[in-house]
């Protein structure tokens, strides 16, 4: 009997296609509950920040407010302003919020746990976050207002910028790692937490997490959306559940960069310390503090600093980043090569 | 197989679809969203065939760049439709002359036309040599072995581009104030910062 269902999810084609669709509602659920919860702790770190107490009267610590919040998106109504282009507004909320959730098939979660183990893991992470600019700019289009127009531009010129350093990070760290599979990449950093490649790599690590926040439109790069200008940059026109599936795409792609960091640079599932007690943690449990740990210096972030200006956004995008990380990349490529460190292939 | 095969024909179908309507469509603007369906079912087919690194590439370079370039300049012009469908009727035989010759050229090299067999071996004696492992090291051995120096010249032909798009639209304009930063940084303190004792009432 046992034996028989074993076979039947491992080889036919429907028990594949049965296995496949849980291991994608077992991602993305605690995601969608991570990106629930991501909002409060967001608030309540601001309001540390500000000496304020944050979200506290619904349920207890104010522990239910984010699904209060979710209540109410979703119970408003659905405005399509008439001038707009009805099929192309709705459509672009939903590009936003699913290349945010199919980023997630080639996460490694621990050993093994993971839904696609492809071999170009990382490319298919840069290809999928490439997409995400789409949404925003077809959004800002759709929506045929100035406002959410002059966001898009921002948005995408600003995305397309930053992708490019983006891009270099990603090379080094496939240059130090010998593999495009992510969790090979995570194995070749094993050993005590001064093996991740946040140490040797550190000056790609804060491009890295500087040029996260850009491609996120996070603060200090939330010029897409700065309310004091643009009203609500691209989304100004949205209500309701479409407004809903932005916010959820925006910050699944900030816990989806983050986790990206961990990934790269924090070593994702390992334990920091390589002895006992510490190897006994689940990986998950370890991957999953990373990501927490990341995240906290996304809000940490918003809370102190101002926003920049969008010529100095281009200029540290263009005239800083891109020439750092393209040195670093030569740089790194040469200490390979010449100093002996190069990852033997097909390990 | 049977799956594979349904998504084969599903996604070739929508390529061809979209790749239809991409000249049929009176929007320029859905006409570049099209283009970008079609690009992104066509990396589908690269994954189907197992050339996983020719796909992701194709949807990073022409999905994550080009055809965003190709959106931001179709939203921003203001395209007069029927101004376009003039020359249409003019051009249309030379459009299908065109389509004929890439078709024939097509046939010829998978080798429906002519004699198969002696094309498919010309053609292979000439193609890269497949390798085993994945097709990333596959790629890369044999871009930086067999054809390095043609990689290098491909490489110096977009710097060339490159260069000649910032020469063409470098311009420095008179009495625009800019942001030097350097200059900013390097200035010495005391022209920059002065510390005044306010007498109380006094006012500066």
């Amino acid at each position: 009997m046992v034996a028989d269902l074993l076979h039947f999810f491992t080889t036919h084609w429907l028990g594949q296609g049965i296995v496949i669709f849980a291991e994608c509602l077992l991602v993305t659920g605690p995601l969608l509950l991570a990106v629930a919860y991501m909002t409060y702790v967001d608030r309540k770190v601001w309001a540390s920040i500000q000496l304020r107490r944050g979200p506290n009267v619904v349920g207890p610590f104010g522990l239910l407010q984010p699904m209060a919040d979710g209540l109410k998106l979703v119970l408003k109504e659905t405005i399509i302003p008439s001038s707009a282009n009805g099929i192309l507004f709705v459509i672009a909320p939903m590009i936003t919020f699913m290349t945010a959730l199919v980023a997630w098939a080639v996460v490694p979660f621990g050993d093994g746990m993971v839904i696609a183990d492809i071999n170009v893991g990382i490319l298919y992470l840069f290809a999928i976050s490439s997409l995400g600019v789409y949404g925003i700019i077809i959004a800002g289009w759709a929506s045929n207002s100035k406002y959410a127009f002059l966001g898009a531009l921002r948005s995408a010129a600003q995305m397309v910028s930053y992708e490019v350093s983006i891009g270099f990070v990603l090379i080094t760290v496939l240059l130090c790692a010998g593999s495009l599979n992510l969790s090979k990449v995570v194995l070749a950093q094993s050993g005590w937490f001064w093996n991740w490649y946040w140490l040797p790599l550190l000056p790609m690590f804060v491009i890295f997490f500087v040029s996260a926040l850009a491609e996120t439109n996070r603060t200090p790069f939330d010029l897409p959306m700065s309310e004091a200008e643009l009203v609500a940059g691209f989304h100004t026109e949205y209500s309701a559940m479409t407004f809903g599936l932005f916010f959820l795409g925006e910050y699944a792609n900030m816990i989806l960069l983050s986790a990206l960091g961990a990934i790269l640079f924090l070593g994702g599932w390992m334990s920091p310390i390589p002895l006992e007690p510490f190897t006994w943690v689940p990986g998950l449990v370890w991957f999953a503090l990373k990501i927490a740990f990341l995240l906290f210096i996304f809000s940490w972030t918003k809370g102190t600093l101002p926003r920049y200006r969008y010529d100095q956004l281009m200029r540290l995008g263009w005239k800083v980043f891109l020439p750092v990380s393209l040195f670093w990349v030569v740089a790194t490529a040469a200490v390979l090569q010449f100093g002996g460190f190069l990852p033997v292939p097909g390990k | 197989m049977l799956l594979q095969a349904l998504a084969f024909y599903v996604f070739a179908t929508v390529t061809v679809a979209s790749a239809a309507m991409v000249v049929m469509s009176r929007n320029p603007v859905y006409s570049v969203l099209f283009l970008i369906l079609a690009f992104f079912n066509t990396a589908a087919l690269f994954v189907l065939i197992g050339a996983e690194f020719i796909a992701m590439i194709l949807v990073i370079v022409y999905v994550g760049a080009v055809a965003v370039l190709f959106l931001f300049v179709v939203m921003m012009l203001d395209i007069n439709i029927s101004e376009m469908r003039q020359g249409f009727l003019k051009y249309l035989p030379i459009g299908i002359m065109i389509g004929i010759v890439l078709f024939a050229e097509l046939l010829i090299g998978v080798g429906v036309i002519g004699d198969s067999s002696e094309t498919l071996t010309a053609l292979n004696a000439h193609g890269p040599q497949v390798l085993a492992g994945d097709n990333t090291r596959a790629i890369g051995r044999v871009l930086y072995t067999q054809y390095f120096y043609l990689f290098q010249v491909a490489g110096l032909v977009l710097l060339v581009a490159m260069i000649g798009a910032i020469v063409l639209t470098l311009r420095s304009r008179p009495g625009v104030r800019r942001q030097r930063v350097s200059e900013q940084l390097y200035r010495p303190r005391d022209q920059v910062l002065e510390v005044v004792k306010v007498p109380t009432r006094g006012g500066v």
